[in-house]
């Protein structure tokens, strides 16, 4: 059995139910056989990875849905090894090359080359060229994204490129130069709605308008999310009726936790309090910087207008700052003491302008 | 099948209907080169006397740099002695301190062979040294860097080195100092739109009125980013059947420009209309407001960075609005586009300078 993302997830871009513009671009592109590289943009949950697999359907045909997983060993110059893992059919490759972090223009140098050399030997196959899938674009160091450069044109003849990116911003601008922007945006609340009532057919049960309207508020435009929400609803109260409660990840409970009991109280004892809840979520695996996000939006809630602007420039300061330096949890508690002083200066004086 | 084509010089023969017109229309010489005429007039010069300095090309991307190089290193040389006489690295060759040291020096060590002839019965200059381009040097550890000074002035008598990159700043003092610098500037429109016109017609591209302008104003001076819009819009338009001619709206696509409407919206919240300057009653939805448009920004996928640079564009040059919002303004789209470059979250820091802006605009 699997989840209904994967079950129902659209295979060939006649399928596709939304962007119907972009689809029907995708297709003459692929029919042109002038493929060009294509940088793929667009927030998470929107349906890129579909259409970059549809569009390989389109230009390959059924046989790129063989997959195989390899591991691959890459050296550095310095003889370290780098084990990334590969997925590839006959047609194309796809990787992530962040996961190996700095040494990522190693792995970007090798698989490139080692593809672009090499000419497709299958003669039935529909392209002579292959296609190489990278993964998180935008979280490439600058020296993996300068490596691309020049192979993207040299080497044009044997490969193409997808790039796969949630902002076009991180790219550096001779990439983007070189590749033909497809922007994918998250689908309207109409168009979920859609979705979720086709998936709802298919597994043959109606859905009332109260259920899709609470999944379409706590998915926020990201597909994947609602139908994986909509799944569990469904698992829990078959009925789909009456009081529905959208189960919310253990972690955004968690949060709000924390955003509540620092409006709550602001001393030195709640700071040292809410530091050993963060270390928690931190030691979950939950990003920090969507740790940050998510206390800084529920407080932006709670507080008077006059103090919101403030709590935002904070938030988007010390996000900033824990990028840049190393050691996330000095970042994430500074960030709560600034919040915890400018709400007590507000409450105390009536008044408060602290910028700098 | 062509898989089994005989070889061209170095590269395998492409099919000229599917080559990238960027790599198709590269300059074949010098003479070609789109502006830059004091770069031109210097090298030509330098061609006539094949007496080359070691050379540092730099400037943004898209104006010429490596076609440039690649075109005079194919005048001096000839497609015989190309492969044999230049070496060329970039970015996607492995390039630290171990590669200068092997793969350069050897090469720069070789003393050059005595010429005959050239196969296809032109005289080239073919002048007693090689070449060694580096392309985009700027990406080039310090340490390699410091590696090639030492070098450079070793085998200065048979070898010429031509550094290609964007920042000069990049690139350490002491190996700037030993070149003869050519800045490459953004190129000019009218001199681009010889060449995008030329490449138009020859392709056969049908295009509506203003539509080439349009590319050009879109691609501000990069020409290799111009002529991959025209290509990549006649590719979508030349597949429909029948074909079209390209209109204003798929190059606003491609380019992922932000469509005005919502730059407009992104003003009106902060309290600023996109004709009359600052105008406070439309920013009433207050925080809130705000919220809601930078989430459709986010929602709809629209990169911050252009954004702000749109929004940039929109308000910077409004004649109605006081000095002090403006410059205020101005500061938090800078601080904005710092944070982006290093990488700071987008929506919080696209929310951040609207909150900012529309401070600013009560500020008068």
């Amino acid at each position: 059995m699997s989840l209904w993302v994967d079950k129902y997830r659209p295979r060939s871009l006649d399928e596709l139910h939304y962007h119907p513009e972009l689809s029907s671009r995708l297709r003459s592109l692929s029919a042109s056989g002038d493929f060009p590289h294509i940088l793929f943009y667009g927030p998470s949950g929107a349906g890129k990875k579909t259409r970059i697999m549809a569009t390989l359907r389109e230009l390959y045909g059924p046989g790129v849905e063989k997959l195989r997983i390899d591991q691959r060993v890459f050296v550095t110059p310095s003889n370290r090894k780098l084990d990334v893992n590969v997925v590839q059919s006959n047609y194309h490759i796809e990787l992530t090359p962040s996961d190996v972090g700095m040494y990522d223009r190693v792995v970007i140098q090798d698989i490139l080359k080692e593809i672009a050399q090499t000419q497709q030997v299958d003669l039935n196959a529909k392209q002579r060229f292959k296609v190489v899938i990278i993964n998180e674009a935008d979280a490439l160091t600058r020296d993996a994204q300068a490596a691309l450069r020049r192979t993207m044109e040299k080497y044009m003849n044997n490969m193409r490129l997808i790039l796969c990116a949630n902002s076009t911003s991180k790219i550096i601008a001779p990439i983007r130069s070189r590749c033909l922007l497809v922007r994918v945006a998250a689908p309207t609340d109409d168009e979920m709605t859609k979705v979720l009532q086709h998936v709802a057919k298919k597994e043959r049960f109606g859905l009332p308008a109260s259920a899709s309207k609470s999944i379409l508020a706590s998915s926020q435009g990201n597909l994947r999310k609602a139908l994986l929400v909509f799944e569990a609803m469904k698992m829990q109260k078959p009925d789909l009726t009456g009081d529905l409660e959208v189960a919310k990840p253990d972690w955004e409970t968690y949060c709000a936790k924390i955003a509540d009991s620092i409006l709550q109280e602001q001393s030195a004892q709640k700071l040292l309090d809410v530091r050993g809840k963060i270390y928690e979520l931190l030691s979950h695996c939950i990003p920090p910087t969507v740790v940050l996000k998510t206390i800084s939006e529920r407080i932006v809630d709670k507080v008077d207008d006059a103090l919101k602007p403030q709590i935002v420039h904070w938030a988007a300061y010390y996000e900033l700052r824990m990028r840049m330096g190393s050691k996330k949890i000095f970042h994430l508690e500074a960030y709560i003491a600034k919040v915890m002083t400018i709400y007590k200066q507000f409450n105390m004086i009536g008044y408060t302008d602290d910028y700098e | 099948m062509t898989t089994f084509a005989p070889k061209a010089t170095g590269q395998l023969a492409v099919d000229p209907k599917f080559q990238p017109w960027v790599e198709k229309y590269r300059p074949k010489t010098i003479d070609d080169v789109s502006s830059q005429e004091h770069t031109v007039a210097v090298l030509k010069k330098a061609l006539s006397s094949t007496n080359l300095p070691h050379m540092l090309f730099y400037g943004p991307p898209g104006t010429g740099k490596t076609s440039t190089i690649l075109a005079l290193a194919r005048q001096l040389y000839g497609p015989d002695l190309f492969r044999a006489r230049v070496l060329e690295l970039n970015a996607s060759d492995e390039r630290g301190i171990s590669v200068v040291r092997e793969k350069i020096k050897t090469f720069a060590r070789e003393t050059p062979r005595h010429v005959g002839k050239s196969s296809d019965g032109k005289i080239y200059p073919s002048p007693p040294y090689k070449l060694i381009i580096l392309d985009e040097a700027d990406s080039m550890t310090q340490d390699a860097q410091s590696a090639l000074r030492r070098i450079m002035e070793t085998y200065s008598k048979i070898t010429r080195f031509c550094l290609v990159c964007n920042y000069v700043t990049r690139i350490i003092e002491p190996l700037a100092s030993r070149c003869s610098k050519f800045r490459f500037k953004p190129l000019a429109q009218n001199s681009t739109q010889a060449r995008i016109e030329m490449i138009a017609q020859n392709e056969g591209v049908q295009a509506e009125d203003g539509v080439l302008n349009l590319i050009l104003q879109l691609a501000g001076g990069d020409l290799r980013k111009a002529i991959t819009y025209l290509q990549t819009a006649q590719r979508l338009h030349g597949a429909i059947e029948p074909p079209t001619p390209i209109f204003a709206l798929s190059i606003h696509e491609i380019s992922g420009v932000v469509p005005d409407d919502l730059i407009t919206y992104l003003l009106s919240v902060m309290g600023v209309d996109k004709d009359q300057g600052i105008d406070l009653t439309l920013g009433t939805g207050g925080f809130e407001g705000v919220r809601t448009a930078v989430k459709r920004v986010g929602r709809e996928g629209w990169s911050a960075g252009q954004v702000l640079e749109q929004i940039h564009d929109a308000l910077i040059p409004l004649p109605t609005i006081p000095a002090l919002p403006k410059s205020l303004a101005a500061m938090a789209i800078a601080e904005c586009d710092k944070g982006l470059c290093e990488g700071g979250d987008e929506e919080l820091q696209l929310l951040e300078c609207c909150l900012r802006i529309k401070d600013a605009m009560t500020k008068h």
